[in-house]
Order: structure tokens, then sequence, then C-alpha cells
């Protein structure tokens, strides 16, 4: 699965335009703490966080995460957005709280 | 393999506009140089989390790392408060960090567990008002296999 199909499917928002959505999707992460992303999120994986400061975009970058999905339409910070470009990392919004959109995720396949 | 290589980053505390650089940049030598992936995996969440320690609570720090066919040595040598019980900081969920800190997703308590599951041997050093040095070694596949 591609992160393009999880923006058609979820209806999410693309915040980083230009982003490389052909990128391959292996799996999902639900987290809001780092240390519990960078020690046990797996690479390929799509990240569903409540965090929207630009420290997201380092530990996903670190990971080898695909793309970061905001929940419950968090606004990622300016900065942080900026970040993301320039380590080429697509940030998406969803209207869902991570409960929710995690189990969509699931029910798209991911594991 | 290369014969090795070595350098220093500087960090600056509260900066978290750049944290995570260094080790972002450690990942991407140790990735130029071959290094197999489980490894570079490890040191990238060690280095990490000890970079993320330096910014949240020093001053200011360095981060040495040097890379020889048999060991990755990352040294962070920071000027902070120090750490009063060592043994404390090392237990899973102990943190020192302050709300907004932990509001941001750091300060759960991890990171020097983490930084200990994943690399073969860690030393921390410190001093009460004067700094932390924490080095930590991840030895390479023909290392481990003999060792």
């Amino acid at each position: 699965m591609k992160l393009v199909d999880l923006v058609e499917h979820l209806s999410l928002e693309v915040k980083t335009p230009g982003a490389d959505l052909t990128r391959e999707v292996t799996g999902g992460y639900v987290s809001d703490m780092l240390s519990d992303v960078i020690a046990n999120a797996k690479a390929g994986s799509v990240w569903v966080t409540f965090q929207s400061h630009l420290n997201i975009v380092a530990v996903a970058s670190l990971k080898g995460i695909s793309g970061i999905i905001l929940v419950k339409n968090r606004v990622p910070d300016e900065d942080t957005l900026k970040k993301a470009s320039q380590e080429n990392i697509p940030i998406m919004t969803s209207s869902l709280p991570a409960f929710e959109l995690a189990g969509r995720l699931y029910t798209l396949g991911l594991r | 393999m290369n014969r090795g290589t070595d350098g220093v980053f500087f960090l600056t505390g509260k900066d978290f506009t750049n944290a995570g650089s260094a080790s972002s940049n450690l990942k991407g030598i140790l990735e130029k140089m071959g290094i197999p992936p489980e490894i570079i995996r490890r040191a990238s969440i060690a280095a990490f989390e000890a970079e993320m320690n330096t910014i949240i609570y020093a001053v200011a720090g360095m981060m040495h790392y040097s890379i020889t066919p048999e060991v990755i040595k990352v040294i962070l040598q920071d000027m902070g408060p120090g750490i009063p019980d060592i043994n404390q900081a090392m237990q899973e969920g102990y943190s020192t960090a302050p709300d907004y800190i932990r509001e941001m997703g750091f300060g759960s308590g991890m990171g020097l567990p983490n930084i200990k599951k994943n690399a073969d041997k860690l030393t921390i050093t410190s001093a009460v008002g004067e700094g932390t040095t924490l080095e930590f070694l991840i030895y390479l596949e023909s290392v481990s296999q003999t060792s």
C-alpha cells in the first residue's frame, strides 16, 4: 500500500506540498511518546500522533517512517512543515481521533 | 570497509529546532560506511536519546564519535545540571523533565534505558552542577561474534 492510497481512502489532508506520496507503507504505529516511537516503530510505518512540533520530523527521519498522520485536525507548526519538506517526510492530517484512525488503517490491511 | 573515522557535533541546550540533527548526521555517516542496518538502527536510537538528553537538560554539549572496523564509540559530554543518582535515572519511567518537555512527548523516563538496551556498553559519569559524560559502545558484527 502507498501513502497516496491512505490519503484517498481516509480523506487525509496533505500538509507538505510536493511530498512523495508514492512511498510504500508497510505498517503503522500510534504513539505520542517520542522515545517509544524511536525504540519501537518499524521503518516503513505510517506514524499516527497528536504531536505537531518539529521534533516529530527528526524522529520520523531517523526511523525511516513513511509518513506522519496528525489526528483530530491538529495543525502542524510552520517550522514542522519546513523541516518535513527538507527531510522529505510527508505530513498529513485527519479529522479522526487516533483510536478511530488506527482502526481504519487496520481495516485497510496495515499491521 | 573504511578503516575508520571520527568527529564531533556541537549541541545547544533547548535548541529544539536542530534537535536530532547530530544523530541524523551520524546515521548518514554509518550508512555511507556500509555498516549493517541493524547496527545503524541501534546506534541511531542510542545517539538520539543521548542527544535529546543533552538538549533537554544541559546548557550545551558535544557528541564525539569514532568508528573503527571493530566498534562504534559515541561520547556525549555536557555542561548540564549533572545526575545526582545515576541508578535512579536508569530506571524506566523515572524522569525529572519539566511539564513542557513532557507535553512534547519527551521525558517519559525511557531515554537512558533505551540507550542501555541498544548499546553493548554504557558508561555514565556525572558531577552535580558540572555536567555529565555518557559513553556508549556498539561492537560491529565481526567482534561481537568472537567476544
